[in-house]
């Protein structure tokens, strides 16, 4: 994953530059045409325009994001090439490409490519996060709907919410006498809040206009559910769903930290112990990384459900 | 059927912040079967509220309505409304959003391809086969009234209550869908409330206009007949004498009568 970013940094450079020169001309001579208003200019303008506008509307927005990683990299590598114990960019660059180039190795249970690490942080994720929404969402349409029953469980909620999920780990473990699901354990602890509140949020915002249909149609409380209230609170669950999997990401390194196995976590950990500092350093872009993936993955997947009941 | 719909001494008190709030008091009247009534009066005076208690989405807390003599206990498909602001599920397709009421109302005695036949037919009723497949937000707002009207006759209901059905549209389409509804309501002989603020559609479409005093506590003022004949036309009655006298009465009941009772409430 770094690699891909560090080509596209220094790939980009240059035609991106070209780009912005070339753009600029192009609006300029558009123009000029305008106000001499000549017949081919104007069909010239017709073509030029559009081409000229997208170079510069990319432009405008690739440039910052990409000086921002370039700035990134510069402070990195000053503050690190006078040598200690930190490494720099292009020796963290040579320690990813070796990474990478085996990803998904095996010698032993203690010592497995990058690739396997990420993949069974993200099982642990998947499974607590699913276990969540099973038990969340259908929790939180019936907190949605009983005004007795939200004012009954509130207080608990809000009283557990704050605990920092790895304060469950012991209990987990205790619970479960195994580190791999007392990790997991964590996950759905610190995923259900958000998916409980939002589903009951999204409940509680139905509009009165469509339960009034519901009730002159005289619904089944079936059809209630699938034909009015689900369509009506999915843009609800879904930002719920998103702020768990944001925080079920940040949760499993630290909970893999402590419980150890294979995960990104413990490798983390475990490169610390084996001194690769640049190990770390690569573990930190690929958790960033694949946190956003997930983010924008369920970014996506909203505006595609939401579009589609709009 | 003489007494179709009876509203006897039906009163409603809202609980407040600030205590009770009367809303209605002493309401008494008797609908026929087929006969379109219009409930008209100042914003505020419990028109809608009746149209509720009808609908049986609130239940009074004095008094009883009674529907062919049986108590209304709730809401329910027999008495179809037709909300203000068209309250179409936004999810659903104009077509979905009508079969969802058809299959309600007749699914359980129909197979499906009648089920769809019978929205169709509502859908064509309306004027509106090719938008069937569109989606609220895809249609102009006429549009979506003529669909929430094409739901609610397509449950087949008793009665067929409509809250200021074409408020929010404007003067042209109003008249187009007044003109629909009243031959609708010929086809059909469905029996309507209508609440409604706009007093020449009170005097076009209904058969009797009942006018509402100011609120609170707003109650029956006067029940005007239209003794217009039909088919009625929107043209020829401008200049028809009954027609004018209709109007002026109701004006003079909403303007004359009941102005100086807003000014001191105020």
């Amino acid at each position: 994953m770094s690699t891909m970013t560090m080509n596209g940094e220094f790939g980009a450079k240059k035609p991106l530059d070209r780009s912005i020169t070339t753009s600029k001309p192009v609006a300029e001579a558009v123009a000029e045409p305008v106000k001499e208003t000549k017949m081919e200019n104007v069909a010239a303008v017709a073509v030029g325009t559009p081409i000229g506008e997208k170079l510069g509307a990319l432009g405008r927005a690739v440039l910052p994001p990409v000086l921002g990683m370039l700035i990134l990299l510069g402070i990195w590598y000053v503050a690190t090439h006078k040598g200690g114990s930190i490494p720099g960019p292009a020796q963290t660059w040579d320690a990813a490409v070796a990474l990478f180039s085996d990803p998904f190795y095996r010698n032993g249970p203690n010592d497995q490519g990058i690739g396997w690490n990420v993949l069974s942080s993200l099982q642990r994720v998947g499974i607590g996060f699913g276990f969540a929404a099973l038990v969340g969402i259908p929790l939180g349409f019936i907190l949605g709907r009983s005004a007795f029953l939200a004012a009954m469980v509130n207080p608990i909620i809000s009283l557990l919410r704050p605990v920092s999920p790895l304060a469950w780990l012991p209990i987990g473990l205790l619970v479960f006498k195994k580190a791999d699901p007392a990790a997991t354990y964590t996950i759905f602890i610190c995923s259900i809040w958000p998916m409980i509140m939002n589903t009951a949020q999204g409940v509680q915002r139905v509009p009165q206009d469509y339960l009034n249909v519901a009730r002159v149609l005289a619904l089944s409380e079936w059809k209630v559910v699938t034909k009015i209230l689900f369509p009506a609170v999915l843009p609800y669950m879904l930002t719920g769903i998103r702020l768990s999997i944001g925080t079920a990401w940040l949760v499993i390194v630290a909970a893999e930290m402590l419980t150890g196995g294979v995960g990104i976590g413990f490798w983390v950990w475990d490169e610390w112990n084996n001194l690769k500092v640049e190990h770390i350093i690569i573990a930190i872009f690929v958790i960033g990384i694949v946190g956003l993936i997930l983010e924008q993955a369920l970014i996506l997947l909203a505006k595609k459900l939401t579009k589609e009941s709009s | 059927m003489e007494k179709f719909v009876q509203i006897e001494r039906v009163g409603q008190t809202f609980d407040t912040k600030k205590g009770k709030f009367v809303a209605l008091r002493q309401i008494d009247l008797t609908i026929k079967q087929g006969e379109f009534i219009a409930l008209i009066g100042h914003s505020g005076c419990g028109k809608s509220t009746l149209l509720n208690l009808i609908a049986g989405l609130t239940k009074p807390t004095d008094g009883v309505l009674l529907l062919e003599g049986r108590e209304i206990n709730g809401p329910g498909p027999e008495r179809a409304v037709v909300f203000q602001n068209h309250s179409l599920l936004p999810w659903l397709t104009c077509f979905e959003n009508i079969y969802l009421a058809v299959e309600r109302v007749c699914g359980s005695k129909e197979g499906k391809p009648k089920l769809k036949a019978r929205t169709q037919a509502a859908i064509e009723l309306v004027g509106l086969a090719h938008a069937a497949h569109k989606y609220p937000h895809e249609i102009s707002g006429g549009m979506k009234q003529r669909v929430g009207i094409a739901r609610a006759l397509s449950m087949e209901p008793k009665v067929l209550l409509m809250d200021e059905p074409f408020g929010a549209l404007d003067a042209l389409t109003r008249a187009k869908l007044q003109d629909e509804l009243m031959k609708i309501c010929e086809k059909t002989k469905a029996t309507v409330v209508m609440v409604t603020h706009d007093v020449d559609e009170a005097v076009l479409l209904s058969d009797r206009i009942v006018m509402m005093t100011n609120g609170p506590a707003a109650t029956i003022g006067e029940v005007l007949e239209v003794n217009l004949p039909r088919p009625r036309q929107r043209l020829t009655l401008a200049h028809d004498p009954a027609y004018i006298n209709c109007r002026a009465a109701v004006l003079e009941f909403l303007y004359e009568k009941q102005a100086h009772v807003e000014k001191e409430a105020a």
